[in-house]
């Protein structure tokens, strides 16, 4: 062997230790520590790659630390829960009732929560659903709610507090009181009077905010069965059954039925509207005659006079001698059986009066079902008033307040707050602190309406129900299961409502769980046989068709009334309420003193500025004036329902000041008008209104004719604007630089008509809710910066003016007339939008809609400014998850209430109507999966399925037999018009004229 | 040679040598920086941090800081960006236009009126970007390639075009400016004492050698650019106008934009560098290269396109009323008379009348007058883009959407912020780049210095070597 030389190549080849040896065999060498086991870590000592290692933990644990990431939970379905399949929305029939305002409704659910409010068509008292109803969604997930029963200001459990009231309510001594606003439900009113017959001097008294005692006292405690779908001639004297009178959803859809014209039915009612404020039954009135609140029972005496041929005893005045007053008169007496008149007088001998009249005009048995009344206010002024004497004398030993909230609008709030010291044991079933609550013992919060099972029967015969949407949030219970307990029974009041409809006629049904299952399914029953009856208490005073003297004089009056957004205030602290514009002054967030403008020259008032408005009463508010056309000469009005002071009610903390204080106790009943005075102050107080600018110019963006007209020639009532060109005026959609798309499946639009649209704005909440449209609060709205993407623009005529004449055609007129048009993205064929945006972040739809893609977004604010109609809404701050927009997206309760369906935006990109995408999206999936066409009605976006006037009509106009396209097909160069049309835009939406029947 | 006309004034007075030039314009390089100059920085920072402190706000809590809202999308930032965008234009058409027109009084005050260009249209570039809802994705207007699919910019969009028309011309503007800059750099260089300014101007000059074939390339390069710069000056404005005239808005929807946004470029553009200049001159001592003959050459050009923007202002308010287009006439009505006619009447007086006083050659040769007048018309082609932008929008189709926009205090901040960082960037450049192009002052120095000069053919060398525009003269 050749002794060569020998590279080694380490020191450990050179030694040649035996454990070289050993391991030079081995392809992969081990002894490199790898440090795995307890025994090496027990050395101590770090290892190379534990240095490492740590090195990247620590790294990493420190850099997390410090970035705080919010742990956020999401738990999956360990099973699923029968019924719920996630993506798929569960729909339950319910009902919404609030202060008079009922709506059958469908409650759309997303994984166990209610998200959305709907109409059930399967009621036949209502379309669609008014504003509150879409907005009541919220408070189901207000974080104001209490959480827990309160004794004495402080959290208790419910076994206590049951135990407490239990006993003292053994123990009681005097009046047992039971106040509550108008139930409608027949199963709670049998278990309240089943709870009142274990006490011996039980009382449940009903008192509504804004009553309607006269009413009922005129007409045998009830609210005469209206239907003004039957009506060719619709007088009404201050009541405003559109917005805020009684139940204005149910009386919309009568009323639009005689509104609507058509070739083949020419025909519609003539409304004369006489009235103090500008209400939105005025703003839709054909003839609107603004008189003083003392002169309401002139109005109706002299109308009793002509048509009965009786004394009213009011005295003659210019209003009694107008012509247009004596019109009407005519028309009420020509259309016998056919004619109507509705008054808001709360003035038990005016509405003496008004029946009087309607018996006489034939109204009975046509336009009044004299077998259908309604029950939706039965409130007693008396009874109340009587009750807090009592309470002062020490006479009540119990009282209970449900939906009742004495002490913040009844009138004679020092009366009731000092009666209430006087009772020994008072609980709130008050859903938080509230005013009352605040003074009461105990608060046993009640169940939200979508937690809870209830019946209804707003009409006699008109029965629907509400059932949970979803298992209580907190720890609340419905007000009848507190009072079965305290009746020591074991019975759910689930149990009772069910056993207490085994009365019902059940048809055809064999047994009765399933025809149970079937009126919960529904939603709805009618039934005229009565078997369920709502226990209907007739105590009012009889009263005679004599005018009382009113005291008007020279003063100022003053009429307190209802706006359609906020009512009565229970529901101030949604804010999806307190945002939406009033339809009228289209001010939102807090009220204010409506005075005509001639008086406010007269006093050098501007708009804003802060006035103190002293009642006869002595009660003083100050609030900031308002500019408001149509408002009576010598009148102001003011909203109530704000001015909350409770923490309870962050959103409407402070808003406004309450209004209920300056109505009037006259006679054991509440009058809301009163002469002032007026002064002023040096306060500012800036109003948030969505529209500042109130005429339309003599622009051609809305356009209106006369029923004369339309009945002369239907072709002529719309004007449509030509191009000149060298062959002669052309329509400007033949006038083109640019290749029309070319739609091969759908091609989505809508019809709006603006006959039946009455501005009531259930659209903009409705599209709120649907699509996360944020709050922004009042400054923001002051800013001008609101986000609704569907907003009702609201014209008044304008004074007389010249042609041209710009600064004079500003000015709406003293009493003018008002136009409503819903204005929502257009989606037009030739978007000025889609050109201008530099990154194509908004583009054409195959099927016409224009696409705002949010994540391409990079917010120049080009197509906003572009948008002829500008309806496009940027997003100027991120108003999710912001302390400075408290609201419900910067809450987790409260945004349970978004769509999951549709994106919450972030800042800086712009958004706008979507045509309900998302719904189209889902309609077409759904259609696909049973390889089909979706069918028409099917798909609808959230505007028009809400419309309580169904004034909104969406389909797809490929398809020739969708009602979109047969309005259109019948309404082609009539009424059909495109706002703009010069522009060539080609919108997708198209308005018809409003056709006004005037005198 | 080159004729000069006896009764022409000179360019240069009195009695300048080339060294006297470079001494003149070096010693504000190589001087320590004197109080008044750092006063003025400092106040600049000032403005500058009201920048920085404006730009936060914006940027931390959105543009909901300003006071725009739904109706009037743009408001201050738009016409603040036009108007910087404006102010842009001089040094351009000063360095490119005017060199291609051989107009030699130019040669003197090109340097800072570039310099003033590129700082202008930085301060413009600001604005795009910051009104932007997500300026973090501002690169998204660039067709980059990407892997957000297929996305592609929206050519259809004048706000594209004005991404390649601003950065187009800011690059070519700097590269200009930054050429010219070189053989003067290396002056300075050659005289530098200190190490960090050798090695800083060392850098800056790029080894200039000052080689004839260095200055024969420098010259082409000149030219050539100038060429390329040239058509720039249309086309910013041009395109800068067509983000108002391819809207729908009445009130933008004019095809008198184009020239009538061009002229009053270059009028704001003008009327800024006088502003400046008349400073600059007074502070460096520089009156014998910046005189008065300047001023009034600039004058001119002033009343020129100021007369041709108030013609503008006029043909808009007859093809308004041409038009019959309801809308339209509106518009204008509305401009002059409605909630915003004191922006209107602004105007009108700042841009239309004022400039007129200059038919009279006592306010034109007046350095006061002039430094008054150049003000006036500052503000008032800001409130030109003001009205055109804001009066248009806040009342256009719907009556409904109707609105009044009133600006924040970010607004004004972000505004005046925009001056501390202009001027931040004025200062630094006044204090350490040659305000004055030597090399090119040097080469008009004996045609038009005033003094009689023997040596014939060392001026033809030196013209050789220097003056492109006498190159191919015939003498």
């Amino acid at each position: 062997m050749k002794n060569r030389i020998k590279y080694w190549k380490g020191i450990e080849e050179l030694e040649n230790t035996p454990e070289f040896q050993k391991n030079a065999q081995n392809e992969f060498p081990e002894f490199l520590p790898v440090n795995e086991n307890g025994e090496e870590a027990s050395s101590g000592k770090t290892k190379r790659r534990d240095f490492l290692k740590l090195l990247g933990f620590s790294m990493a644990a420190v850099s997390l630390a410090s970035c705080e990431a919010p742990v956020r939970k999401a738990i999956p379905y360990l099973n699923k829960p029968v019924d719920v399949e996630p993506g798929v929305a569960n729909w339950y029939a319910s009902t919404f009732f609030k202060n008079g305002d009922y709506n059958s409704i469908l409650v759309k659910t997303r994984e166990g929560r209610p998200i959305k409010v709907e109409p059930n068509t399967s009621s036949s008292l209502t379309l669609g659903t008014g504003p509150r109803a879409q907005a009541s969604l919220l408070d189901l997930y207000d974080n104001n709610r209490l959480r827990f029963p309160v004794i004495k200001g402080d959290e208790a459990e419910w076994e206590e507090v049951d135990r407490q009231i239990v006993e003292r309510l053994a123990n009681v001594t005097g009046k047992v009181a039971f106040v509550s606003s108008t139930i409608i439900s027949p199963t709670t009113k049998k278990l309240i009077r089943e709870f009142g017959s274990r006490f011996s001097n039980f009382e449940h008294v009903t008192y509504d905010a804004n009553s309607a005692t006269g009413l009922l006292a005129a007409n045998g405690g009830v609210i005469p069965g209206y239907d003004f779908s039957k009506a060719k001639v619709i007088v009404s004297v201050g009541a405003d059954f559109l917005g805020s009178w009684l139940a204005p959803v149910i009386f919309a859809k009568q009323y639009v039925e005689t509104r609507r014209v058509n070739p083949e039915a020419p025909a519609m009612s003539r409304h004369y509207q006489f009235e103090t404020w500008l209400s939105l039954s005025g703003a839709n009135a054909d003839v609107r005659v603004p008189i003083k609140p003392s002169e309401h029972s002139a109005v109706v005496a002299a109308i009793y006079q002509a048509v009965t041929g009786n004394n009213g005893g009011a005295p003659a005045s210019a209003v009694t001698e107008s012509p247009v007053l004596a019109a009407a008169i005519k028309e009420l007496k020509a259309n016998r059986g056919r004619a109507l008149l509705v008054c808001g007088s709360n003035d038990p001998n005016v509405q003496a009066m008004v029946t009087a009249i309607n018996d006489a005009v034939g109204a009975v048995g046509s336009t009044i079902d004299p077998a259908a009344p309604y029950y939706v206010k039965q409130g007693n002024d008396a009874n109340m008033l009587r009750l807090i004497k009592e309470m002062n004398a020490g006479q009540v030993g119990a009282v209970f307040f449900y939906d009742a909230n004495p002490v913040y609008h009844h009138p004679l709030t020092e009366a009731v707050v000092s009666g209430l010291a006087k009772v020994p044991l008072k609980v709130s079933f008050a859903d938080r602190v509230e005013e009352t609550a605040a003074f009461c013992d105990y608060v046993t919060p009640d169940h939200h309406y979508l937690e809870s099972w209830n019946d209804y029967e707003p009409r006699k015969g008109y029965y629907s129900f509400a059932q949970p949407a979803i298992s209580p949030i907190f720890t609340t219970r419905q007000m009848q299961d507190s009072l079965l307990t305290w009746l020591g029974t074991n019975i759910l009041y689930y149990d009772y409502l069910k056993d207490n409809w085994r009365s019902a006629e059940r048809g055809d049904f064999d047994s009765y769980d399933k025809f149970w299952e079937q009126l919960i399914h529904d939603g709805v029953y009618e039934s005229q046989t009565g078997t369920i009856a709502l226990d209907i208490v007739n105590d009012f005073e009889p009263v005679t068709p004599v005018a009382r003297p009113v005291k008007g004089g020279p003063g100022i009056e003053a009429v307190l009334y209802e706006k359609m957004t906020i009512g009565t205030g229970e529901m101030a602290n949604n804010p999806w309420l307190q945002e939406l514009p009033d339809p009228i002054s289209k001010a939102t967030w807090g009220n204010y003193v409506c005075m005509p403008r001639d008086m406010a020259e007269e006093m050098g008032v501007t708009q804003g500025e802060v006035l103190r408005v002293t009642m006869e009463n002595g009660k003083t508010i100050e609030l900031p004036a308002l500019m408001q056309p149509g408002q009576a000469k010598g009148t102001v009005s003011i909203a109530v329902g704000y001015g909350r002071k409770v923490q309870s009610m962050p959103v409407a903390y402070q808003l406004g000041e309450n209004a209920w204080p300056l109505a009037q106790v006259v006679d054991g009943i509440i009058l809301y008008s009163g002469n002032v005075k007026l002064e002023k102050t040096d306060a500012l107080h800036p109003i948030a209104q969505q529209q500042t600018h109130h005429t339309v110019m003599d622009r051609l963006v809305v356009q209106e004719s006369t029923l004369s007209q339309y009945l002369e020639n239907p072709l002529e009532v719309t004007e449509y604007i030509k191009i000149a060109t060298a062959d002669g005026p052309k329509k400007p959609a033949l006038v083109s630089l640019w290749d029309d798309y070319e739609y091969k499946d759908h091609h989505w639009g809508m019809v709006i008509d603006l006959n039946s649209c009455i501005g009531c704005g259930a659209c903009v909440v409705s599209c709120q809710v649907e699509n996360n449209i944020p709050v922004v609060g009042k400054a923001e709205v002051l800013n001008r910066r609101e986000m609704h993407w569907l907003r009702i623009d609201r014209y008044y005529s304008a004074v007389e003016h010249e042609e041209g004449d710009f600064v004079a055609m500003e000015d709406p007129a003293e009493n003018p007339s008002v136009i409503f048009q819903p204005m929502l993205c257009q989606h037009c064929n030739h978007a000025p939008c889609e050109t201008v945006c530099p990154v194509a972040a908004t583009m054409h739809s195959s099927d016409g809609l224009n696409q705002m893609v949010y994540n391409r977004c990079v917010g120049t604010r080009y197509c906003a400014n572009n948008c002829p109609y500008k309806v496009r809404r940027f997003n100027w701050f991120s108003y999710a998850n912001n302390d400075k927009f408290d609201y419900h997206m910067n809450d987790d309760l409260g945004k349970m209430v978004l769509n999951p369906d549709v994106t919450v935006r972030g800042r800086g990109v712009m958004e706008k109507c979507t045509f309900c995408v998302q719904r189209i999206q889902l309609g077409k999936l759904e259609a696909k999966r049973e390889n089909r066409r979706p069918k028409d009605g099917e798909i609808v976006s959230a505007c028009a399925q809400s419309c309580p006037t169904n004034a909104i009509v969406f389909g797809d106009m490929k398809d020739p037999d969708s009602k979109v396209s047969q309005l259109l097909a019948r309404e082609h160069q009539s009424r059909a018009f495109h706002v703009l049309e010069e522009l060539n835009t080609q919108p997708n939406v198209t308005y018809l004229t409003k056709i006004r029947n005037l005198a | 040679m080159q004729h000069v006309s006896p009764i022409r004034e000179p360019l240069v007075t009195g009695g300048k040598t080339y060294h006297d030039i470079t001494e003149d314009v070096s010693r504000q390089v190589e001087a320590k920086p004197n109080i008044r100059w750092a006063t003025a920085l400092a106040i600049s920072l000032v403005g500058l941090a009201i920048f920085a402190y404006s730009v936060y706000r914006t940027l931390w809590y959105g543009i909901g800081e300003w006071g725009l809202n739904k109706t009037v999308g743009w408001a201050w930032d738009i016409t603040n960006f036009v108007w910087w965008v404006g102010i842009g234009h001089a040094g351009t058409l000063i360095s490119a236009v005017l060199l291609l027109f051989r107009q030699k009084w130019r040669s003197s005050i090109n340097r800072a009126a570039e310099a003033m260009t590129i700082f202008a249209v930085i301060c413009a570039a600001m604005f795009p970007v910051l009104h932007m809802g997500r300026p973090w994705l501002a690169y998204w207007v660039l067709p980059l390639p990407n892997t957000f699919g297929s996305l592609w910019v929206n050519f259809n969009s004048p706000l594209l075009w004005d991404v390649f028309a601003i950065s187009t011309y800011f690059s070519v503007s700097l590269v200009f400016w930054y050429i010219g800059l070189i053989p003067d750099f290396a002056t300075i260089r050659d005289r530098a004492t200190g190490p960090i300014a050798k090695r800083a101007y060392a850098l800056l000059s790029f080894g200039w050698t000052g080689s004839a074939k260095a200055w024969s390339r420098y010259e082409t390069v000149s030219l050539i650019l100038a060429g390329v710069a040239t058509p720039l000056v249309l086309s910013v404005h041009t395109i800068v106008s067509m983000d108002f005239a391819t809207s729908v808005i009445p009130g933008w929807h004019t095809t008198i934009f184009p020239p009538y946004f061009v002229a009053g470029a270059i009028f704001s553009g003008f009327a800024m560098v006088l502003t400046l200049m008349i400073i600059t001159r007074k502070v460096y001592k520089l009156e014998d290269y910046i005189t008065i003959e300047h001023v009034e050459s600039m004058n001119k050009v002033i009343i020129t396109t100021g007369s041709i923007v108030g013609i503008a202002y006029i043909t808009e308010f007859f093809i308004a009323w041409y038009s019959q287009v309801e809308y339209e006439q509106y518009t204008f009505i509305n401009r002059a008379f409605g909630p915003y006619w004191w922006a209107y009447w602004s105007m009108m007086t700042c841009n239309v009348i004022t400039p007129q006083l200059f038919w009279i050659r006592k306010i034109r040769r007046s350095l006061t007058a002039t430094f008054i007048i150049s003000i006036f018309v500052n503000i008032g082609m800001w409130f030109e883009r003001f009205v055109i932008i804001v009066t248009s929008l806040h009342r256009d189709y719907l009556p409904s959407s109707w609105a009044m926009f009133s600006p924040t205090a970010i607004d004004v901040g972000v505004y005046v912020g925009t001056f501390g960082l202009f001027f931040t960037l004025f200062f630094l450049f006044a204090k350490y780049f040659p305000v004055v192009n030597m090399a090119e002052v040097k080469a008009i120095l004996k045609s038009s210095s005033g003094v009689t000069h023997s040596h014939t053919k060392t001026m033809h060398a030196t013209e050789k070597e220097l003056n492109t525009n006498t190159r191919h003269n015939n003498e």
